[in-house]
């Protein structure tokens, strides 16, 4: 469905995407996982005919995103990162005006966004300017779906929505899924990496890794624990301090923690923490997660660059 | 056809959304039409004036006991000779100067018809202008105050001439001026801000990653702007013609004809400008500085170009409301028809070509 080979972009002295090799399968949820900065915007601008890369080539539906832009532009669904719909038209004018541009019609693909267009249809006089946040993404994807592509490119979708929606707007996608369309989508939450099929986890515009979730969390080798004290504030620091420390990193209210030792005893640990006067210490094994991962192949990547 | 027809029906709602600025749009030309005509045509009082009486007798006094008398003309002295003329409007401070031929009083009344001249100081045209009106109308006042009491009818021929500007350019220049200047900043700002709005949104990155051409995009906003700039040049034409007597001597459909035609230069001007930049803030400075001020200092509206250094009236050639101006003026107020515009019919033409090109060339289908 999508063929990204040896992709390459610069501005400036800046590299925004350094040798990508990618394919999505057709039908299935891509995740382009990283965080800010790490060069998803630009490959997606690049997949969608936006961007020129510096180098090597990509295909979506076998169209080649550079030579054949205008063709690959008609059978593909995009929405971009911010809000990008006409604010002072109404949802149903915004709808409308997508169609006529596909040379469609409302009615004609309604069954397709019927499942999200019919929570924001009580709006549908409203200007889209006045919808609140979650509201605004069902209209841009309905909008991206309205011509009924086969392929839809979806730009941090849930950034600045709302939990509730975040949650809904994932459901949605999967509901999508079941009409065979592929969704190639970025994010930088972690926590959505699940809920793909696959994920590419991106950093400083490198590939760090292709997988499915559950196969990236399970080649990280190391075990993982859950540390809390009552002294949050200084116990990153002491963490990070240890003698056997591999890696130390605030998830929350929880510290998640790795030892370089295989034979890590906690009590080790805990005995070094209550020397530096923690109290209330806990240490649990947990199954690591997708951040786990990242922040452990992101700290493989410095290491490699630092060498 | 559809998409084309859609896109112009959502441009028509941008603007017919954005109230504000649409008042401001349709009444600007209203204001500003008021304002400029009220300054221009304000009444002068108590201009200098010389007189050559060559005649000295009952009618040429009384003539000039009536000029006199009213708070338009204050006598600043007798002339003896025509010699005289020229150097006292050197000195400046004369602005109208009457002679009245010998024998003035005994002509008219043995042959009905005497004659006298009128000399004003046209380099200050429309002050020359209203002068001489004022002029006129007390000569035909005293004439027909004569003619009351007469059998035979005389009539007093005033032969009226200009110093140092003698077609009186720049009479009447603010209505074709302001045509200009308005069809400019409601074109050609408009639509370099409307369409910088789309990349600054970030709806045109939308848009492109659609089959949507990009010509399509870009006629489909020319269209509405077109509109309401020909609402404004018509709103100003009625104002200039009802409120302020400026004439439309010349066919008022070639006239219209050329309005469209500078409206979509000055389009094509503003379509230019936002393919060069990416925000709206620098659309409008670029619309501001790049265009009205060279349309209002150098295009003859204000400043006649023909006062201007040469380098100036070299870079006024560049300026399209330069042509524009000549060709409404021709049109408007010497009658003339498109014989006598269409060299500079042409000229507009060519910017519009070139503009065109230009915007069609540097419009990437792309981000940059």
């Amino acid at each position: 469905m999508i063929q990204i080979h040896g992709i390459s972009k610069s501005f400036g002295n800046v590299v925004a995407l350094q040798d990508i090799n990618i394919e999505v399968q057709e039908g299935e949820i891509f995740g382009l996982i990283g965080p800010d900065g790490s060069g998803k915007t630009t490959l997606i601008r690049i997949l969608t005919t936006l961007l020129l890369p510096d180098s090597g080539t990509a295909t979506v539906m076998g169209l080649d995103v550079v030579k054949e832009y205008k063709n690959l532009r008609r059978v593909f669904g995009y929405m971009p990162g911010r809000f990008s719909l006409y604010e002072d038209l109404t949802v149903e004018e915004n709808l409308e005006l997508f169609a006529s541009i596909f040379g469609t019609t409302v009615e004609a693909n309604y069954h397709l966004i019927e499942d999200i267009y019919k929570q924001i249809e009580p709006f549908k006089s409203r200007r889209a300017g006045k919808l609140s946040g979650g509201m605004k993404q069902k209209l841009a994807l309905s909008c991206a779906m309205i011509h009924q592509p086969k392929v839809i490119f979806l730009d941090e979708p849930t950034t600045g929505v709302d939990p509730v929606s975040r949650q809904e707007f994932w459901k949605m996608l999967k509901s999508l899924k079941k009409h065979g369309i592929s969704i190639f989508v970025s994010t930088p939450y972690m926590d959505e990496a699940s809920l793909c099929d696959r994920i590419a986890l991106i950093q400083d515009g490198k590939l760090l890794s292709i997988d499915t979730p559950t196969a990236i969390v399970g080649q990280y080798e190391k075990e993982v624990y859950a540390i809390v004290s009552n002294k949050k504030h200084e116990l990153l620091q002491d963490l990070r301090r240890y003698k056997d420390v591999e890696s130390a990193f605030l998830f929350g209210s929880h510290i998640h923690y790795s030892d370089q030792k295989v034979s890590f005893d906690p009590r080790e640990l805990i005995q070094y923490l209550e020397q530096l006067g923690h109290g209330e210490i806990e240490v649990d094994k947990i199954e690591p997660t997708i951040e786990d991962c990242f922040l452990a192949l992101m700290g493989n990547a410095n290491k490699t660059a630092d060498a | 056809m559809d998409r084309f027809l859609a896109f112009v029906r959502k441009e028509i709602y941008h603007i017919l959304r954005d109230w504000r600025t649409l008042i401001i749009l349709l009444g600007m030309p209203i204001i500003q039409i008021l304002l400029f005509g009220f300054a221009i045509t304000n009444e002068i009082k108590h201009a200098k004036i010389a007189i050559l009486d060559q005649a000295k007798d009952t009618h040429s006094k009384a003539l000039i006991d009536k000029l006199l008398a009213t708070e338009y003309f204050i006598l600043d002295e007798y002339l003896s000779n025509e010699s005289e003329i020229e150097p006292i409007f050197k000195k400046g401070n004369i602005k109208e100067v009457i002679l009245f031929e010998p024998g003035f009083g005994q002509r008219l009344e043995k042959e009905s018809i005497a004659h006298m001249q009128v000399i004003a100081d046209a380099s200050d045209p429309n002050t020359a202008t209203m002068l001489l009106n004022y002029t006129k109308a007390i000569v035909t006042d005293y004439q027909m105050q004569q003619n009351a009491r007469k059998k035979l009818p005389f009539s007093i021929d005033i032969h009226a001439e200009m110093f140092y500007n003698k077609e009186l350019k720049g009479v009447y220049l603010f209505v074709p001026g302001l045509i200009a200047i308005i069809l400019m900043l409601v074109s050609a700002m408009m639509t370099s801000i409307s369409i910088t709005k789309e990349k600054e949104l970030g709806t045109m990155e939308v848009l492109l990653a659609t089959p949507m051409q990009p010509a399509v995009i870009i006629l489909a906003k020319v269209i509405p702007y077109l509109l309401l700039s020909f609402i404004n040049a018509i709103i100003i034409l009625l104002l200039g013609y009802f409120v302020f007597g400026v004439p439309i001597h010349g066919n008022l459909m070639l006239l219209l004809a050329e309005m469209i035609l500078f409206i979509l230069t000055v389009l094509s001007l503003g379509i230019f400008i936002s393919t060069v930049t990416s925000s709206q803030q620098v659309a409008l400075m670029a619309s501001l500085m790049g265009l009205m001020l060279p349309t209002i200092l150098l295009s003859g509206f204000i400043f006649p170009v023909e006062n201007m250094p040469w380098p100036l009236q070299l870079i006024s050639n560049i300026v399209p409301a330069k042509w524009f101006i000549i060709i409404i003026k021709g049109i408007m107020l010497k009658g003339a028809g498109i014989g006598l515009v269409w060299k500079e019919t042409v000229i507009l033409m060519g910017f519009l070509v070139f503009f065109i090109l230009l915007s069609i060339k540097k419009f990437k289908p792309r981000l940059t």
